[in-house]
């Protein structure tokens, strides 16, 4: 007859205000450190903020973030613990260091199942690190997800550029909402992906360069807010209609 | 407590599916409940209980519990999953979040942790009978 499961999940997502899903179509464009170094600079707002890593088979957030020893409590579902002044959750609690090799149905069985027991509390935002492109992940959280906004990642390399505006036409012949594009790792002056962005129609969020410090900040809350990266999502917030 | 959000699931997917077929009363729920997430029975049943109210307070809950059959993508085997051979933590990861059991659990002839689960993997509702 069905999996019950469906039913639920946008009653458990009904305290969120805002879900953000920060995507792109190639890995290695930084979507999970812009993901996280959005929770961070919406929390540093004042927001209540979530952060729900769905990169399954490669989850990466928890090292972003310097996240350890800490795991979800249970209490008629699964309450993310906070971390950091955000609400956390990723499959690393369940799979600790270990791989997990997943086929797309599984993938999608994963992703309702998380979504339909782990219980949110009253938050401004929730950002979504997904995993690259448009397959099993992006495909589902569109459909079970209703309000979700898209913010893609891309960088000044054609081959990303392409497959983002494939994940933009995909979004809009879908309607599903595209708060705009970033440009990370930022190397030369070129407004290219600028000029392509605006071509679709999508806003131009703004750019971050190419940060050399960032690797050695990787974990590390006392450095991370000091990053040129940080201070560029912070500026790009800013901009934004963002408000708790 | 993890099932009483599978009961609440359940409920809210039963709620839906009567209010769609125009029933009054809801007599009985047969639910489908597979092994590989270790469902504790008793706790799924009080939260089922608990959570059955209006339209369901009459209700015959019936849980069929089914073997979790695995088959290997790689050699092709199948077999019949056994929590025995795991860790008290790894039974526990998949009894939240299933896929993890491609985490924990090989093939018994390759080794390989590309295998489907044909069947048992998680709470279905089966069917749903009810009053006009």
């Amino acid at each position: 007859m069905g999996d019950p499961r469906i039913s639920m999940i946008n009653e458990r997502l009904r305290r969120i205000r805002h879900i953000i899903a920060v995507s792109g179509g190639k890995g290695g464009v930084g979507k999970s450190l812009t993901a996280s170094i959005l929770a961070l600079t919406l929390v540093r707002k004042g927001c209540k903020v979530g952060l729900f890593d769905l990169d399954f088979t490669s989850p990466s957030t928890h090292i972003i973030l310097g996240i350890r020893g800490v795991q979800p409590k249970e209490e008629k579902g699964i309450i993310p613990p906070k971390v950091h002044s955000l609400e956390y959750m990723s499959i690393i609690y369940y799979t600790g260091d270990h791989a997990l090799p997943l086929r797309g149905t599984d993938v999608s069985n994963a992703l309702i199942e998380l979504l339909s027991i782990t219980k949110w509390g009253k938050l401004d935002f929730l950002v979504i690190d997904m995993p690259p492109g448009i397959g099993d992940a992006t495909l589902d959280i569109i459909r079970l997800i209703k309000n979700i906004g898209f913010l893609v990642v891309t960088t000044q390399s054609q081959l990303a550029f392409e497959t983002v505006r494939k994940l933009i036409t995909l979004l809009k012949e879908l309607n599903v909402p595209v708060m705009g594009v970033v440009e990370n790792m930022k190397v030369s002056k070129s407004s290219i992906s600028k000029r392509q962005v605006q071509k679709l129609g999508i806003t131009f969020l703004g750019e971050i360069p190419f940060d050399k410090k960032i690797e050695k900040s990787m974990g590390r809350m006392d450095r991370l807010p000091r990053t040129v990266f940080m201070k560029k999502v912070e500026e790009i917030v800013s901009n934004l209609d963002f408000r708790c | 407590m993890h099932e009483w959000a599978l009961a609440e699931a359940v409920i809210t997917a039963a709620s839906q599916i009567a209010e769609k077929e125009g029933l009054k009363e809801v007599t009985e729920l047969n639910i489908k409940v597979g092994e590989l997430q270790q469902i504790e029975l008793d706790i799924l049943n009080f939260a089922l209980s608990q959570q059955k109210q209006n339209k369901f307070k009459n209700a015959k809950i019936s849980i069929k519990i089914e073997k979790a059959k695995l088959k290997c993508r790689v050699c092709g085997n199948q077999w019949i999953f056994s929590r025995e051979k795991l860790d008290k933590d790894s039974v526990e990861a998949i009894h939240f979040v299933p896929e993890i059991a491609h985490t924990f659990i090989k093939c018994p002839k390759c080794g390989s942790p590309d295998f489907d689960v044909l069947q048992g993997r998680g709470v279905w509702l089966e069917s749903i009978r009810g009053v006009k």
